[in-house]
């Protein structure tokens, strides 16, 4: 018999509880020595650790859903014994969207220009490059396009799981497996069409390359959009390694687990090939207004950063995941996805802190504070969301395909 | 050229072969190979073959192929012809990445084909022995290689009893062979017996 119920375990309460409960003192903490200061280097601080936060942990929750649609769209069978796993992560979307909203709302309407240079009118007004990029980079189309973004993933999100979950009530049979396909297949291409227009494009630029208003770059999104790829990957392969540790999901195997670490060790190629394919053109063309991005990324107070983010999610990976061994080693790809969430966390604060904080940023008790309430808030809705359907989708039409998997 | 007496077995289904190959594998005979028209997923394990090491050669490869550039590049640049490009100071490695990175891939590339085909013992003009014609259409081909011990009559009554359609007994040269089968009758002196099942 199959355990289809997923029973959260205490220890995962006592984390959850124990990450909710630090993150929420350091958030209150810092609303009233940071949000309510007078100082606003501590309010940009504040604002722009949110942000970092909100944003990156809705990527990467969003990007399993994208995981979820691009094999349906392939028509991969693989991954069906642990599909229900990025689809739990994916049902957290909705609960960063509000918060990423929110913060939104109170950096544009609050007029924090130091994280967003573009909502200070009479800047944009005195600001040639500034006033070119008006039509943009403005609230009305931010706020606008925001909205429609986050209602589609959530809507489409919502409707591919519940597609998923259909399998559940009982046997299918062939032809109402095609139609069930079909019917994938079709909101699967609508989610990646419609990701491809946010995600793989203008969401990166409104709501992280804008915190840099004067400088742009074509690579942006793609290289955002494949370092909240990885994250997803990892998170996926962190619950896959959870809970087969808890005794779920038993037709899971290596051989899963090897391909989503091909999966890891492929995209985290990719993602130093678009960094250094951004870099590369700046470097060498050497005009002022595009190597400003870099300037004290590379030369700066972010130098370490900048090295340390390159150093844990291009060169580990790629040594450490290189083999066939290490990929089908549970210890090893969950030390490598723990080291490339964080990894790319720090690849998202690199992208979003020099802007509003400048030489003086900090890395301190309340980015750390924020980062575990966030986490705490991940694995509480994952975890809830993974109790709520069967673990494991027994009349999924490629069910069988994926049991007999083998690499 | 090593000619080695072999006992070929076809079959057409893949799912008579693997209990074959388990059966015979038990039995002590030792299988040569088992040609396929396509790739059978777990064959390899059931035949007990190693994993290759074709990959290992290709990182070599590749770890060459980067010292090679970065050195020769190096070398050139900031020694034996040392030029102003744009201001940029002579070693500057991020210029060089790409050329870094495509000797890496060309070296890993033709090196692992090369090897490919040395451990297939596969060249131009080099002739291979067919065992059946068949195994590039639609049978699968077992070939037992028979030993001074191995009692040829019982490793055909034990193929055939195994499963296989047809069951034969070949001389043939395995390895490299510069010539041509259809001219070199030297290699096909001894007939070949043909027992149907």
């Amino acid at each position: 018999m199959i355990k289809q119920q997923f029973e959260v375990p205490g220890k995962y309460k006592k984390w959850t509880y124990g990450l909710l409960a630090v993150g929420l003192v350091a958030f209150l903490a810092g609303i009233f020595l940071l949000g309510l200061s007078d100082d606003s280097h501590d309010k940009t601080r504040f604002w722009s650790g949110l942000l970092l936060n909100s944003l990156y942990f809705l990527m990467i929750c969003n990007a399993c859903m994208f995981f979820i649609a691009i094999n349906i769209l392939g028509h991969s069978s693989w991954q069906t014994t642990f599909r229900r796993i990025p689809e739990a992560i994916s049902a957290v979307v909705p609960v960063f969207a509000v918060i990423s909203l929110i913060v939104f709302i109170a950096i544009i309407f609050g007029h924090h220009h130091h994280i967003y240079h573009w909502i200070d009118k009479e800047a944009v007004a005195n600001d040639k490059i500034l006033s070119w990029k008006k039509g943009f980079l403005n609230p009305t189309f931010f706020f606008v396009w925001t909205v429609i973004t986050l209602g589609v993933w959530i809507l489409v999100g919502r409707k591919l799981r519940q597609l998923s979950v259909q399998t559940d009530a009982g046997e299918i049979t062939g032809e109402e497996a095609r139609r069930y396909i079909w019917n994938n297949t079709v909101w699967a291409g609508i989610f990646v069409v419609f990701f491809a227009l946010t995600t793989g494009s203008t969401i990166p630029w409104l709501w992280l390359m804008s915190i840099d208003a004067h400088w742009y770059s074509t690579m942006y999104s793609w290289y955002t959009f494949m370092s909240s790829f990885v994250g997803g990957l990892s998170l996926i392969a962190l619950f896959v390694v959870f809970l087969k540790n808890q005794g779920y999901l038993e037709h899971t195997t290596k051989e899963q687990l090897h391909d989503i670490g091909k999966y890891i060790f492929a995209f985290s190629i990719f993602w130093a090939y678009l960094w250094f394919s951004q870099f590369m053109l700046i470097w060498y063309a050497n005009i002022p207004e595009e190597t400003v991005y870099f300037k004290p990324r590379l030369q700066g107070a972010y130098s370490a950063i900048f090295w340390i983010n390159f150093i844990i999610n291009f060169i580990a990976p790629i040594l450490i995941l290189m083999t066939r061994g290490s990929k089908r080693n549970y210890t090893i790809v969950t030390y490598m996805a723990v080291v490339l969430v964080f990894g790319h966390w720090l690849d998202f604060y690199q992208m979003v802190m020099p802007g509003p904080m400048g030489d003086h940023y900090s890395l301190g008790w309340f980015e750390w504070g924020t980062l575990a309430l966030f986490i705490g808030l991940l694995m509480f809705f994952t975890g809830r969301a993974l109790t709520k359907a069967n673990l494991v989708p027994v009349h999924h039409p490629y069910f069988k395909e994926s049991l007999i998997h083998h690499t | 050229m090593t000619i080695k007496k072999f006992v070929v077995g076809c079959f057409d289904d893949e799912d008579v072969l693997f209990p074959a190959v388990r059966k015979i594998r038990k039995a002590g005979y030792k299988i040569q190979d088992v040609y396929t028209p396509f790739p059978l997923h777990g064959l390899d394990k059931e035949l007990g073959m190693r994993d290759t090491s074709l990959h290992t050669v290709g990182f070599i490869y590749a770890l060459t192929g980067l010292t090679t550039a970065l050195g020769f590049i190096s070398w050139i640049l900031t020694m034996d012809w040392v030029q102003n490009y744009g201001g940029k100071p002579h070693f500057s490695l991020a210029a060089w990445i790409p050329i870094m990175f495509e000797l890496t891939v060309l070296f890993s590339g033709v090196g692992m084909t090369l090897t490919f085909c040395y451990l297939c013992q596969l060249a131009p003009f080099v002739k291979k022995h067919h065992f059946h014609p068949g195994a590039t259409d639609d049978k699968f081909v077992m070939v037992i290689e028979c030993t001074s011990n191995t009692n040829v009559q019982e490793a055909e009554a034990f193929l055939a009893a195994s499963g296989a359609k047809e069951v034969n007994t070949q001389m043939a040269e395995t390895g490299w062979w510069l010539g041509r089968y259809d001219m070199d009758r030297k290699l096909f002196e001894t007939k070949t017996d043909v027992v149907t099942a």
